[in-house]
């Protein structure tokens, strides 16, 4: 796949698949076409795919919007999602687990969820994002996900800005979210997982590790290898090794 | 009344407002308006004008209301009162119970200001007064807001009113009001003089919900006098379309360490002409005011936003914001704040903002399963509802409840 973002290549020559159950991870130099991909395979707007096709489940979804794509069960966490006012995360919450938008209160399901996310109700009062800590923006992507279940779920950096003791809370219903609790012969939901060599990996395993330099899919492999590759060699150490570029 | 105030009108009938579209009066003066039936209780009022009075807040069963005043045209139709700490019946009554009462008409508002109040004042004199009269008792504090509504009931009225609204020494007055046309009602003009006075260390909220119909125009004019230590919070809510509506409420902060609030929410749809301001003269030592409002235009509306905010003497401080959002190319937001500081040792200032939905909130929320329409309208609901502040915790839920379902229409 190729894709263009106002006119300029930014992905050149993507090849990746992902079976169900399986979770990968992105790695990357900044600047390397890692968000660029997510947005392409969420559907917005100003990334056009100007070859290839994007398969979700076998169906071809490349001329679908991001609303149609995510009602697949296609999910993803933002690093820096946007502050909306007036907005409350609540608001979000009932739309995202199905609830009518009027119900005053949310599921006693959500609420358990929040509150195993440590965001209480005065927390899901506020509006969304507005003035949140970095910790409480993971939190509040990630029982967002939660709420809406999707099959297939990319995160990007769910674990830059966060203490050390909230990694461990959000990898656990990371782990939820992508059927790690299961066997891997029963797993049904898949992920990919932007990090920056990231803490998160000592608690979300990973089946396999992708470098992206250039727009292209540079290396691939066993996750652990792979970045302990990095911490060695640095990115292009690592890609000379693989010896696909 | 005063002859004085009569000469003042008769020469002011066809002095045109400062700003708005200039209403051919003529055109609504001939109707005669018709009378209509008494009842003593608002939920006895004809069923067709109940289910638009829960539109505006104005709820016909008085629950959990102090009192209720309801015009219908030119004639109060209902008044009730089931509190002791506050007084709210029709000018007629009012003026003949008391004889101090001419004294508050035509101070705070000047009935030569143009042609809309003119024509309130001289009616008032040839065919009786209209309009509510609201008092709050020395001292009382009455938690349960008293409600009231104008209704334009009859084609091609000319609806006025005048009232006056007293908070005594010490007292605390809350007030829903609602005005709104019958379905019927195609056209029609609306002009409501509204005196407020609040006595040293009074507090009065004052929430309007504004729901006229598409041909109808309306020239509110309202002056408020804030003694020392005294609070006015004015919400204004609209969201509906009215062909044109053009008000500027002028609070003069005389008192000292007196506070002003202005909150509005303007929703501009079809062919709606809003134009919209607040002003406040900070004359006493130590007062301070904000105005607030946010202004979302749809469709070919055109909203003016204006604020205007003087700082008089010293040690005062104010703050206008205004934002607004544009959601269609025919459609306009003019933001007008104005900062006139004529004193040391004064802060004022304003901050206005017009521009589009972020694309970026959208996308967000589409990326949440929710489609384009249904993101741009949750963001432009999220935008009109600002918190509401400064109300007791029962008026506040309740003006959530009316906010809410004033932008269901958005």
């Amino acid at each position: 796949m190729a894709v263009e973002v106002s006119g300029k290549k930014v992905l050149k020559d993507i090849d990746l698949y992902i079976d169900e159950g399986e979770t990968h991870v992105l790695l990357g130099p900044n600047g390397s076409g890692k968000s660029t991909l997510f947005m392409t395979i969420l559907g917005f707007p100003k990334y056009k795919v100007t070859n290839g096709e994007i398969l979700f489940k076998g169906e071809n979804i490349t001329d679908l919007n991001t609303t149609e794509r995510v009602k697949k069960g296609v999910g993803v966490s933002f690093q820096n999602p946007p502050a909306i006012r007036g907005v409350r995360l609540m608001d979000l919450l009932k739309v995202e687990s199905g609830q009518k938008p009027d119900d005053e209160e949310l599921s006693p399901e959500m609420l358990e969820l929040a509150y195993k996310m440590k965001l209480d109700e005065n927390f899901l009062d506020r509006d969304v994002n507005l003035g949140f800590s970095g910790g409480e923006v993971k939190r509040s992507e990630i029982l967002q996900l939660l709420a809406q279940k999707p099959d297939f779920i990319m995160f990007d950096e769910p674990d830059s800005g966060v203490d050390i003791e909230n990694v461990e809370l959000l990898a656990e219903e990371i782990n939820i979210l992508l059927d790690k609790d299961k066997k891997p012969g029963l797993r049904k939901n898949s992920g990919l997982l932007i990090t920056h060599l990231g803490y998160i990996l000592n608690f979300v395993n990973a089946d396999t590790a992708h470098v992206l330099m250039d727009g292209r899919i540079a290396c691939s492999g066993n996750p652990s290898e792979i970045i302990e590759d990095i911490r060695k060699e640095g990115f292009k150490g690592c890609v000379q090794c693989c010896g696909i570029h | 009344m005063l002859r004085d105030t009569l000469g003042k009108a008769e020469k002011a009938k066809e002095k045109k407002a400062l700003y708005g579209e200039d209403i051919d009066l003529e055109k609504f003066i001939k109707e005669e308006a018709g009378e209509h039936e008494q009842v003593t209780k608002a939920n006895e009022v004809p069923k067709k004008v109940q289910d638009t009075l829960l539109k505006v807040g104005v709820d016909p069963n008085e629950s959990e209301r102090s009192g209720t005043f309801i015009q219908v045209d030119q004639t109060g139709v209902c008044s009730t009162c089931g509190s002791e700490s506050v007084e709210i019946m029709g000018m007629n009554v009012a003026l003949e119970k008391y004889n101090w009462l001419k004294d508050y008409m035509w101070k705070s508002v000047a009935p030569d200001t143009d042609k809309y109040t003119a024509q309130t004042a001289l009616r008032e004199a040839n065919e009786g007064p209209s309009g509510y009269f609201i008092r709050s008792l020395p001292g009382s504090k009455e938690v349960f807001p008293l409600q009231a509504c104008m209704f334009i009931g009859d084609e091609k009225v000319m609806q006025t009113a005048h009232n006056v609204i007293i908070a005594e020494e010490n007292s605390e007055l809350h007030i829903i009001t609602g005005c709104a046309t019958g379905e019927d009602v195609s056209s029609a003009l609306h002009v409501g003089v509204s005196e407020f006075y609040l006595k040293k260390g009074a507090k009065i909220t004052f929430t309007m919900v504004h729901n006229w119909a598409e041909q109808v125009d309306v020239r509110p004019r309202t002056g408020i006098m804030v003694g020392d230590d005294s609070t006015y919070i004015s919400n204004y809510i609209l969201t509906s379309p009215v062909r044109s509506i053009q008000s500027y409420p002028t609070a003069y902060c005389t008192g000292t360490n007196s506070k002003v609030l202005f909150q509005s929410i303007l929703g501009g749809q079809k062919d709606s002409v809003l134009d919209m301001g607040s002003r406040v003269l900070l004359e006493g030592e130590g007062s301070k005011a904000e105005m607030i409002s946010r202004a979302v235009s749809k469709d070919q509306s055109q909203i003016y936003s204006r604020g205007h905010l003087a700082g008089r003497t010293q040690n005062v401080k104010g703050h206008l914001e205004c934002h607004g959002l544009v959601l269609s190319d025919d459609s306009m937001i003019y933001a007008v704040p104005e900062l006139e500081g004529s004193s040391t040792e004064l802060e004022m200032s304003h901050e206005a903002a017009v521009g589009k939905i972020a694309e970026e909130e959208v996308l967000y929320l589409t990326s949440r399963g929710l489609t384009e329409e249904e993101a741009a309208s949750m963001i432009v609901r999220g935008f009109l509802s600002m918190d509401i502040t400064g109300l007791p915790p029962e008026l506040a839920s309740e003006t959530k409840r009316m906010l809410d379902a004033s932008l269901q229409g958005m």
